[in-house]
């Protein structure tokens, strides 16, 4: 305290020179800070409409509001719903900034907004790029007009930043057994979420629901998630089985299409659904007990059903819990179908299918193993003995390149079936696969197992012949990475030309055409090659694993001639999943595009709707 | 003499909100005084036990208007210590920085209020331009001016931005620069000392039976400062002085907020210079799911105006299952206050509420 003083008050008196501090608004005007957070700004092209920003906003100021003439894109996790802003109500936190997970929404520097109408401060925000009106260069700019149809180019203030994210963009890595120890066994690749990894996991989920729309089947994803994250796995497995009875097969080979729409992928990883599927399927051990289920009262309609694939489970559960009788015919010894035959071991134990398989029988559905149709019943007998017929039989033909000499290769189906058998194939040290799809994957990872189980120790190679180029593959990146950790060598664009074989007949190698293009210019299956440009792969096993096709020889052909397809060779179905024969139902590989299990699933939840009320009408 | 019951507030001039004292007079002396709060209740307490603990973030700071952040900084406290979140280092330096410039601007925007009642304008007006230039760096590093929402549970949102260093220094020079005008003009004016000294005057016993924290017991010579008491932040990595007096009025008051914010200045510069780098943040769960377990925590840190409390139960869920602030007005603006009112001049009502720091919206919360 210095000396107390009734003259020094005087000495402020200098202030009267100085220039004063005050700003002449709105002559003169202060920059705002680069950081400064005012109107949203939202980049509709990366916004994918997922309402994570809404359901954050601490004060509800923000809808997600429909906008028709956007493309709503499903399968890739994009809604044509956009956020609405209520100024009246946002407290410009920010946390929608935060939450954000394409990282589409920020917040400008503008926080001006003059207007006579009251409703123009609902308003749904866009960015610069979009509207050319409002956003103005800072020359065109005028204070007096600033509202929110009247704001300045390239203002960005506070945005996102991926170190004070609210989501986290980085998965619970699953525990796997390393490339050079898993490619010497059958033994199962990925060992499976215990339960604090799986809770770790389930916290992820932002419960914006993208998953379910891109699931062919719909399953109820962010309710079973949620279930996982509240420590309660048979809860979860309960809401699976409401649109999904086949847990632990799904848990283990499906396509996943409700990752590629995660809204967590977009910065990140997205979330591992398939994972907490399998976890919840396994953490249970006795589905009977847990879940419940008991078939519906009975109602005197018999239904039989062609092949026990995912499809054809599925729609044997779904009509069980109607009421209906339900008969199950396949070739097989055991149910699963194609996931019986093609993944293997090391993807899908047999152990996970019957597990799956022994449920759905302990309902009361009749399963009737090594029975084919055409062969040990008739399929007209199946059409007049029973109220409505399923086909649910798949792909089940490999096709062959048929190069020349092609005959002395193998095909894919086959060559995996064995495997699934006592009398597994014997190899070869020089192995070549042809294909580049999902199966080639499998039987090439699988001939390097039977390699280095029959050859161990000896210098053995697996080659992959393909027509696609790497970024073309038709397999998942997945498949691809693991195949060439474990060894694999692949031989992207080039096409085969002629089985080599040697004086005795026996196979010597391939020789292969580099490949010009696959696809024609309106993306139409027709490869073009390169004229001279010749190589030979060395290997005294072939493989042909370049797709497979129906067998319909079970249906007779005065039948054959009343049943449509399309001009993609698939059957025709109505909204009902019916054929054109009437009370005959199909679904699965048979009828999509897209050929694998869950949307098979899908397909034999719209059938069991269709046959229900086929049958009861 | 015949005695008068006198209203004073809600709508008065001297009055330092939504706050009314209703006074018993003989004459020009005050007899009684009794305060009536409860124009404020917005009822954050139970909203926050409706809201996720995401959505209190943002929430909690507008407890306080004068100083939103140590509201911010007690409720992410209370989450990380319920919740068991650590903090990294360099957040913790932010956080201390972050709060000394709060506890600068908000002395200057109390140096105002007081200034304003006792008809300083001159130094008001100082005050409230160096308030400003203070707003300015909280812009530049939270994106606000007055609501910050900056220190959130598990560190802090967003690091400086390049060159803030500098700029915390250069802002701080200025002001610092002008304490000399301060002084001559205000602190060391004979008026201020003619109308502030012996007035409403709070003695320790007083004080401590009443409640009474930062500045109040401060000014009766007791070194109770929380940051001393039970460091959080950064507050025990630097050495630093808790500026006292012994008079216990409003003289000595109003010098304690002058010394604070120098002994702030000095603060800042010291943490600058020992403040490490590293990461601000540590991701929080995801806020849709987010749950803290079971447990109740109650922690304390001092606010601009002495000691602020929250205790905050969580059964396991969602949000809170009750939250409860201590906050120094309330003692300050209710027992304090009318006790220092009895005996005093109508003409010093202002003048002992304002010495006593009592901001309104945290009485009712």
């Amino acid at each position: 305290m210095g000396k107390l003083s009734l003259l020094g008050p005087f000495s402020a008196i200098k202030f009267l020179f100085r220039k004063p501090k005050t700003l002449r608004f709105p002559f003169e005007q202060k920059e705002t800070a680069a950081r400064y957070r005012g109107f949203h700004l939202n980049d509709w092209d990366k916004c994918t409409g997922c309402g994570n920003c809404a359901d954050i906003c601490p004060n509800e100021a923000i809808i997600m509001e429909v906008h028709p003439e956007i493309k709503a894109v499903p399968e890739n996790g994009e809604k044509n719903e956009r956020p609405k802003l209520d100024y009246g109500r946002c407290c410009f936190c920010g946390l929608c900034v935060d939450i954000c997970p394409p990282g589409s929404l920020s917040l400008s520097r503008d926080y001006l907004h003059i207007h006579f109408d009251p409703d123009t401060f609902v308003f749904t925000p866009r960015d610069d790029n979009a509207d050319d009106k409002a956003f103005v260069p800072d020359e065109q700019y005028s204070i007096l007009k600033a509202s929110l149809s009247h704001r300045k180019r390239d203002y960005e203030g506070f945005s996102s930043d991926m170190d004070f994210a609210l989501f986290n963009p980085d998965r619970v890595e699953m525990p796997e057994i390393p490339p050079d120890e898993r490619k010497m066994s059958f033994i199962e690749q990925v060992t499976g979420y215990n339960q604090e990894e799986a809770v770790k996991e389930a916290q992820r989920c932002l419960e914006c629901r993208l998953c379910e729309e891109a699931c062919p089947a719909h399953l109820k994803i962010s309710d079973y998630i949620k279930a996982i994250y509240d420590g309660e796995p048979a809860e979860s497995l309960r809401i699976i089985y409401e649109d999904n009875p086949i847990p632990s097969i799904c848990g283990r080979i499906c396509m996943k299409h409700c990752e590629d729409a995660c809204s967590l992928r977009l910065r990140g990883e997205a979330l591992s659904i398939r994972w907490l599927k399998r976890y919840a399927a396994d953490t249970i051990k006795d589905f009977k007990e847990t879940l419940e289920q008991n078939p519906g009262s009975y109602t005197g309609k018999k239904v039989a059903v062609v092949g026990a694939g995912p499809g054809g489970l599925s729609l044997a559960y779904f009509l069980k819990l109607m009421g209906h009788d339900v008969v199950v015919f396949d070739e097989l010894s055991g149910g699963g179908g194609i996931v019986r035959v093609g993944p293997p071991r090391y993807r899908l134990p047999e152990e996970s299918i019957d597990k799956d398989v022994d449920y759905i029988a302990s309902l009361g559905v009749d399963f009737r193993f090594n029975t084919r149709i055409g062969r040990d019943v008739e399929f007209e007998k199946l059409m007049s003995e029973y109220d409505a017929v399923y086909i649910g039989i798949g792909n089940t033909v490999s096709r062959s390149t048929r190069v020349e000499n092609s005959e002395k290769c193998l095909l894919a189906l086959d060559y995996l079936e064995q495997n699934k058998t006592d009398r597994k194939n014997i190899v070869t040290e020089k192995i070549i696969v042809i294909g580049g799809g999902n199966v080639a994957m499998d039987v090439a990872r699988e001939s390097l197992r039977l390699q280095n189980i029959q050859h161990t120790g000896k210098n053995t190679v697996v080659s992959m012949v393909s027509l696609e180029d790497w970024d073309e593959l038709p397999a998942t990146q997945e498949e691809i990475d693991e195949a060439r950790d474990e060894g694999i060598v692949f031989n992207p664009a080039w096409g085969p030309k002629k089985v080599i074989l040697d004086d005795f007949g026996k196979v010597k190698g391939l020789l292969c055409m580099k490949v010009k293009s696959v696809f024609d210019e309106e993306g139409k299956f027709s490869p073009t090659f390169y004229e001279g440009r010749e190589m030979v792969i060395e290997g005294t096993m072939i493989v042909e694993a370049i797709g497979q096709g129906p067998d319909y020889s079970f249906i007779p052909k005065s039948l054959m001639e009343k049943i449509e397809f399309t001009v993609r060779r698939k059957l025709k179905v109505d909204e009902n999943g019916m054929t054109t024969l009437p009370g005959v139902f199909a679904g699965g590989d048979i009828v999509n595009i897209n050929m694998d299990a869950v949307t098979a699933i899908a397909d034999a939840k719209i059938a069991s709707e269709g046959i229900n009320s086929w049958m009861s009408r | 003499m015949r005695e008068l019951e006198l209203y004073y507030g809600p709508q008065h001039l001297g009055m330092v909100g939504n706050f009314s004292l209703t006074l018993q007079v003989e004459g020009d002396k005050i007899l009684k005084a009794s305060a009536n709060p409860g124009y404020l209740h917005r009822g954050f307490e139970k909203l926050m036990e409706k809201r996720s603990w995401i959505k209190n973030f943002p929430m909690v700071c507008r407890i306080n208007v004068i100083e939103p952040d140590s509201m911010e900084m007690i409720y992410s406290m209370g989450v990380e210590k319920l919740a068991g979140i650590e903090v990294p280092e360099r957040a913790h330096f932010i956080r201390s920085i972050f709060l000394e410039l709060a506890r600068v601007g908000s002395h200057l925007f109390g140096l105002w209020a007081y200034a304003n009642m006792l008809g300083f304008d001159t130094v008001a007006q100082w005050a409230m331009y160096h308030r400003d230039l203070v707003l300015d760096l909280f812009e530049e590093l939270t994106g606000g001016r007055v609501y910050h929402i900056y220190i959130w549970p598990g560190g802090v949102r967003r690091d400086f931005p390049e060159g803030f260093k500098d700029k915390i220094v250069k802002t701080l020079h200025t002001i610092g620069g002008c304490v000399p005008d301060y002084d001559s003009t205000f602190f060391n004016n004979r008026l201020f000392y003619e109308r502030a000294c012996n007035v409403g005057k709070v003695s320790r016993a007083e004080a401590m039976e009443m409640g009474g924290v930062g500045q109040v017991i401060r000014a009766t010579g007791m070194a109770y400062d929380i940051r001393k008491v039970e460091p959080y932040a950064a507050y025990d990595r630097v050495p630093w002085n808790v500026p006292t007096r012994k008079e216990g009025d409003a003289f000595s008051r109003i010098w304690i907020v002058r010394d604070e914010m120098i002994e702030s200045v000095h603060m800042i510069f010291k943490l600058l210079d020992e403040m490490p780098e590293g990461n601000v943040y540590n991701r929080i769960p995801n806020p849709f799911k987010w749950r803290i377990p079971e447990g109740e925590a109650y922690v304390r840190c001092e606010s601009s105006r002495g000691e602020l409390g929250l205790y905050m139960v969580s059964d396991g869920g969602k949000e809170p299952y009750r939250a409860h602030f201590r906050t120094p007005s309330y003692s300050h603006g209710l027992t304090v206050l009318e006790k220092a009112l009895e005996g005093a001049n109508i003409s010093d009502v202002g003048n002992i509420m304002m010495s006593l720091y009592v901001v309104a919206p945290e009485i009712d919360r």
